[in-house]
């Protein structure tokens, strides 16, 4: 099965398409309820390729952050998390069945802040037994609460001769809306390239930031080539680039994309490539959220000034 | 090599690390609020039972061993349930495989203590090892937390947490001698754990990854000491071939 290419238009995003979107957001309606933080303008978003639906630039992943078990507290914590992030104008939730308690977290806290409208929801199939695929699916749905996840990825390539077959029927039946693959770390990158060249899917997850920047040699180009949406994860290394980064203080030509923190640097310089759809940073501070969210406002750098932040950083 | 071995040998230990360290000892601080006042009964009998051997010259008897074996025995199943299994497990799914293989452990001390024939080993070093640890997981290990900076109410209690219930295993294992077969069975998951939790509180970025590590080395080389000690007075005496 192959898809015919979309014309570039619904691929490239240009500084001046991204300033376009940004002005064109202060027409569009406040999310939440003006809560101190709140922003007035809409976030930046990119359109997945397969059906033209916008998706802001920055979701929300929820590996490590979601994971708290029984710990009331915690899980507080993290429906304020949820609940800044529905405020700010986010839409995507990323989990999977191998994140420990993250699925049960999300589902409580979008119950306690009354399940949004704006969600799209994003799971994966973490089971080598394709046979067992529909049961952990079913099961992640029930922890979510939702009738139906927008998007649901094989994760990390598990059994994926298995699972995609049957995403697909799901997609047609119209028990999901995308089906989308991923990896981490720059891990089988080549099976992850066979498998956007030979299927029809909407999404492809993998790790890109200011320093893993394997991806830009053959699978970006290939998305945007073959009309795929890429989610990135890890844009912070797990917060070991914030941690690394947060020694030096912010190059000069960070004001000049509206950075005040190295968090909106390293989101800035991935949600600017072209063929990046939404990047998924991870948090369970809501201060941390509202940083990551304000990369999703404002300037973005153009190939010049990518070449330049990811040169800088590497010298750091 | 093929790529599915190359793709194994990129991960690292924090690949496997699907929690945080706030969350981690917070789970501590969810046992001891369950289980108070037990923690105190734990460290008071635990005193007790090193009194008696102490006042026996510092060789558990007969009755000694198989009180301390079936007091391990509840504390690893303990630790199972309401550690493993309660608590690590839903934020950890490797947790869930092993809680299983603490409640066998614990039937596996327990039945020792009913049927075994087990009595305190004869060398002195091996002793003193086995004391050290014991005193270490009932009453240094509990203070860890509080050292570290972090509450004291996240302190770690032989009996219901992970760590001081397998340090204090091995302590009494070194202690003791008797079937070699099922006494050396009884090793094998303390000092996979002990490898386990190592790893876990290394990727943790906590100092006290070095606590299973020397628990390690010190029973590793205790008992290698006691097995050369047994052959050097003619082989280990008992029943059949002791370890």
């Amino acid at each position: 099965m192959h898809r015919e290419p979309l014309p570039p238009r619904a691929c490239a995003f240009t500084r001046r398409e991204v300033l376009g979107q940004a002005v064109a957001g202060l027409t569009l309606p406040w999310f939440g309820s003006g809560q101190a933080g709140a922003q007035a303008t809409a976030p930046l978003t990119r359109r997945i390729p397969s059906s033209g639906e916008a998706l802001p630039v920055v979701g929300l992943g929820s590996w490590i952050t979601f994971n708290v078990g029984g710990d009331e507290a915690a899980r507080a914590a993290c429906v304020e998390v949820v609940r800044a992030f529905f405020a700010e104008g986010g839409r995507m939730i990323d989990s999977s069945p191998m994140y420990g308690s993250s699925q049960p977290t999300i589902g409580f806290a979008l119950a306690q802040i009354g399940r949004p409208a704006a969600l799209f929801s994003a799971e994966k199939v973490w089971v080598g037994d394709g046979a067992r695929g529909p049961a952990q699916m079913e099961a992640s749905r029930a922890y979510w609460g939702v009738s139906r996840f927008d998007l649901m990825q094989v994760h990390n390539l598990l059994a994926w001769q298995e699972h995609l077959p049957r995403l697909f029927d799901m997609k047609a039946a119209g028990r999901l809306r995308y089906v989308g693959i991923t990896t981490s770390e720059g891990r089988r990158h080549a099976e992850i390239e066979h498998v956007m060249r030979s299927q029809p899917i909407d999404f492809v997850q993998l790790s890109y930031n200011l320093l893993d920047r394997e991806a830009e040699q053959r699978l970006l180009p290939l998305a945007q080539q073959r009309g795929i949406a890429v989610i990135v994860n890890r844009p912070f290394r797990e917060g070991a680039l914030l941690r690394q980064l947060a020694r030096h203080r912010l190059p000069g030509w960070a004001a000049e994309i509206d950075c005040e923190h190295w968090a909106q640097v390293a989101l800035k310089f991935v949600v600017s490539h072209p063929a990046v759809t939404c990047a998924i940073p991870a948090t369970s501070q809501v201060a941390h959220l509202r940083q990551n969210m304000a990369a999703a406002r404002g300037p973005l750098p153009d190939a010049a000034l990518r070449s330049r932040m990811a040169r800088d950083v590497a010298a750091l | 090599m093929s790529e599915g071995w190359t793709d194994w040998l990129s991960y690292r230990p924090s690949d496997f690390l699907m929690f945080s360290p706030r969350i981690y000892w917070r789970l501590f601080e969810s046992l001891n609020l369950a289980f108070w006042p037990l923690q105190a009964g734990i460290v008071l009998a635990g005193l007790a039972w090193l009194g008696w051997v102490w006042r026996d010259g510092g060789t558990p008897g007969r009755s000694a061993a198989r009180s301390a074996l079936s007091a391990l025995a509840l504390g690893w199943a303990l630790t199972g349930w309401a550690f493993l299994w309660h608590r690590l497990a839903p934020i950890h799914w490797l947790a869930g495989y092993i809680a299983p293989l603490f409640l066998l452990q614990a039937a596996a001390l327990l039945a020792l203590a009913v049927h075994g024939a087990v009595q305190g080993h004869h060398d002195r070093l091996r002793r003193v090892a086995g004391l050290a640890l014991l005193l270490w997981a009932l009453l240094l290990h509990p203070l860890l937390a509080g050292l570290s900076g972090r509450p004291w109410t996240q302190a770690e209690f032989g009996g219901l947490a992970a760590d001081p219930t397998v340090i204090a295993t091995l302590g009494l294992l070194l202690l003791l001698r008797g079937p070699r077969g099922p006494m050396r069975a009884l090793w094998a998951l303390p000092l996979a754990w002990c490898m386990l939790s190592a790893a876990t509180l290394w990727t943790m970025g906590s100092a006290q990854g070095w606590v299973p590590c020397a628990v390690l080395l010190l029973a590793g080389l205790a008992a290698r000491r006691g097995r050369h000690a047994a052959f050097a007075e003619g082989g280990p005496r008992g029943h059949g071939r002791a370890w």
